[in-house]
């Protein structure tokens, strides 16, 4: 047992309070996990700094608040968060709203695109296709460790559902975009489910926005199945306020020679904690993680990897990066595990982080199991201030310091940004980066989504 | 243009010049030569603006004004450029923004507008071939993964950008091959004008066969110990530098 007692006591009355109109409003399928997992939660918990994987992030402020609604959404919800658009230039998507966790559409729940390509919401495909829910659904975001999957689990009934038939390349992006809106304080949980079938291909943008200033707490799950040979990025932008907790959880379970990236860049948020999870389950499978965040104030980013070299010849690529100003504090945890039979394994990891003040705090961990002995395995991490030579260097061309500077944490986080396939989000990401970095980037001016209604109001 | 007077400067605690005395002219060509240590780069980097060095006495007058004043970025949008003898590596960051964010600085200190996109990139593309650099490093990040050879085209390719009034190379050829050294020196050659000035720091005679200076300095043991004109690179080339150590030691004694 771990975890502290008071928090878990509140989760087992907002389980027992709501788990009658929650799995009144949910498939069956989805139903039939809940109550092991809430068995589960009994027992793990909501993970303190005593569980190793969350040693330097404190979930208790967050989890100890007393959220006056667990959402269910209205009509009328539905009718907002339909008004809301996303603003990038040039970047032609498949649009997909989620409001406080829920596909918030009474029609149209699941869209067929060219292809044969469906996109929409979880517990509608969960009653259309049971077929590919039972296939897939709660078999990969597996953990003996962290609680917080299995409340999600226990609790969540909606989120998204993507599926991607054999042989299809969907050439446009499918783009999630998670608001989180609501007049009282509140705790949220979705759960999304990605299905790519094999010789497939498919972009996913999530973009993360809180846009009422109330105290939130989200609490995410996502699973990807990628079939054989298939190709799978997704790239999550988190923008939201500092009273906000996001807490996401990505399993990626890979075939074999399929290729997937991964990609969070958090520009902003109060406590984040994105937990990524690869799977390389097939020979010669290829994963890329990436992550890039940007603190300041009392933020805290947290990015847990964990990579599974399961079989023969994948390689695995992780990098991360902060740049962290004021008081804010992050930490990275990077696992590898290669198993016994996984030889010709390739895998990378790199953390590389800027403190821009002397109270910015930074915990960076590589944790490499291998069990196999032919092995590529390499990992390091720096923290550390802006490079003087370099600052110099700028200077001396005539580049006054705090043009310079900007400039070198510009190009220190343009590694990652560039990484991004889709050159519209690319620009924009660039663009609010350099934003950031000099400080004009509020939480709605920096926001993806047009929030003149929220403004009028 | 500038003015060097009992120079004194030291890094960490540790005297390194001991007194440096110059006069530049426009249009000068300044050799500086000297054994290993004696303070060649120090002095480079006092008159870039670094702030690892403390200068402890003496003065630099540039223009009139007190160089020592001055920040590192206001020396350089007065027309003081430094090629460093090793450049740095910056990724992330783009050879064109960098260039145009300098040359427009240095504009905007002129008075002038920033240039628009297409007049910058036309100046960028006059300019790369000026001085024979490979177009494509421009599109790359500064510096990163060039070569050494690369890396020195490129100091004389942004000094080609920003038309210094004075540069300073600090050892521009020290690891070039006899092309990349001809093309360096050609650089500095085709950018010459009879009011810009050159202080080539070099450890061998052979830049100088490329770039014909018109005074040649030795500066041993943070002093300028001996002033001469061309032939002066020549004879150290043949004889080292021992017999000036000799004469400074007896000049000292006696």
């Amino acid at each position: 047992m771990s975890g502290n007692s008071e928090i878990k006591d509140r989760y087992l009355k907002l389980y027992k309070d709501n788990i009658e109109r929650i799995s009144g409003n949910s498939s069956p399928y989805i139903n039939f996990f809940r109550e092991a997992a809430f068995e589960k939660f009994k027992t793990l918990g909501v993970p303190s700094k005593k569980d190793e994987a969350y040693k330097y992030t404190n979930l208790d402020t967050f989890f100890e608040h007393d959220y006056k609604s667990y959402f269910m959404p209205a009509p009328s919800d539905f009718k907002k968060a339909e008004e809301f658009r996303c603003d990038v230039p040039d970047l032609d998507t498949h649009g997909i709203i989620l409001l406080n966790g829920f596909y918030p559409t009474i029609y149209d729940k699941l869209r067929q695109l060219p292809s044969g390509v469906w996109i929409g919401s979880l517990n509608e495909a969960a009653i259309k296709f049971p077929d590919k829910i039972e296939k897939h659904y709660g078999k990969y975001a597996q953990s003996e460790t962290d609680g917080l999957i299995h409340l999600n689990t226990s609790l969540a009934s909606d989120g998204v559902f993507v599926y991607v038939p054999e042989g299809v390349t969907l050439t446009k992006p499918v783009q999630v975009v998670n608001l989180v809106q609501s007049e009282e304080d509140m705790f949220n949980q979705h759960r999304n489910l990605v299905i790519v079938e094999k010789n497939a291909e498919i972009s996913l943008i999530v973009c993360d926005h809180t846009l009422s200033p109330q105290k939130f707490l989200t609490n995410a799950v996502t699973e990807v199945f990628v079939g054989e040979n298939s190709h799978f990025d997704i790239i999550r932008v988190q923008n939201e306020h500092n009273n906000a907790c996001k807490i996401t959880h990505t399993f990626i379970h890979q075939e074999k020679e399929s290729v997937t990236s991964s990609n969070n860049i958090t520009l902003h948020g109060g406590l984040i904690r994105n937990s990524t999870y690869h799977y390389l389950g097939g020979e010669k499978a290829e994963s890329y993680s990436y992550g890039l965040f940007l603190t300041d104030k009392w933020q805290h980013v947290d990015n847990y990897v964990n990579v599974d070299h399961a079989f023969p010849n994948c390689t695995s690529n992780q990098l991360f990066k902060g740049v962290l100003d004021d008081m804010s504090t992050g930490a990275f945890a990077g696992r590898i595990l290669v198993r016994k039979d996984a030889q010709g394994t390739n895998a990378y990891q790199k953390n590389n982080n800027i403190l821009l003040t002397d109270d910015a705090r930074m915990f960076t961990k590589p944790q490499l199991e291998i069990y196999a002995d032919d092995v590529k395995c390499s990992h390091g991490a720096t923290i550390g201030q802006l490079d003087d030579d370099a600052l110099f260097y700028l200077r001396s061309r005539g580049i006054n310091k705090r043009d310079a500077r900007l400039m070198l944490m510009f190009g220190f986080a343009h590694e990652l940004i560039k990484n991004i396939k889709i050159e519209p989000l690319r620009d924009r990401m660039d663009n609010l980066v350099m934003q950031r970095l000099k400080g004009e980037l509020s939480r709605c001016a920096s926001c993806l989504v047009k929030c003149d209604n929220l403004q009028n109001k | 243009m500038l003015v060097i007077n009992n120079l004194k400067a030291s890094i960490e605690g540790k005297n390194i010049l001991k007194g440096v005395n110059l006069e530049i002219k426009p249009g000068e060509i300044h050799a500086i030569m000297g054994p290993n240590g004696s303070g060649k780069s120090t002095l480079a980097s006092v008159l870039a603006g670094r702030d690892l060095v403390k200068v402890t006495e003496g003065s630099v007058t540039y223009f009139g004004k007190n160089l020592l004043e001055m920040s590192a970025e206001d020396r350089a949008k007065e027309g003081i450029f430094l090629g460093f003898q090793y450049p740095i590596e910056i990724p992330g960051v783009s050879m064109v923004n960098f260039m145009k964010a300098a040359v427009n600085e240095q504009r905007k200190h002129k008075g002038l507008e920033p240039l628009s996109a297409s007049d910058f990139l036309k100046m960028m593309r006059e300019k790369k071939e000026l001085v024979e650099i490979d177009s494509k490093l421009a599109n790359r990040s500064v510096n990163e993964g060039f070569s050494g050879g690369e890396k020195k085209k490129n100091e004389i390719f942004q000094m080609a950008m920003l038309e210094p009034k004075l540069a300073i190379l600090d050892e521009t050829d020290s690891g070039l091959d006899i092309d990349a050294l001809r093309v360096v020196a050609n650089g500095v050659n085709k950018i010459k004008r009879p009011d810009n000035s050159f202080i080539v720091i070099t450890h061998y005679q052979r830049l100088l066969d490329y770039i014909v200076p018109d005074v040649v300095h030795v500066l041993y043991d943070g002093r300028i110990v001996k002033t001469a004109g061309k032939e002066l690179a020549l004879e150290l080339e043949e004889k080292g530098y021992d017999w000036i150590k000799k004469e400074v030691e007896n000049n000292i004694l006696a």
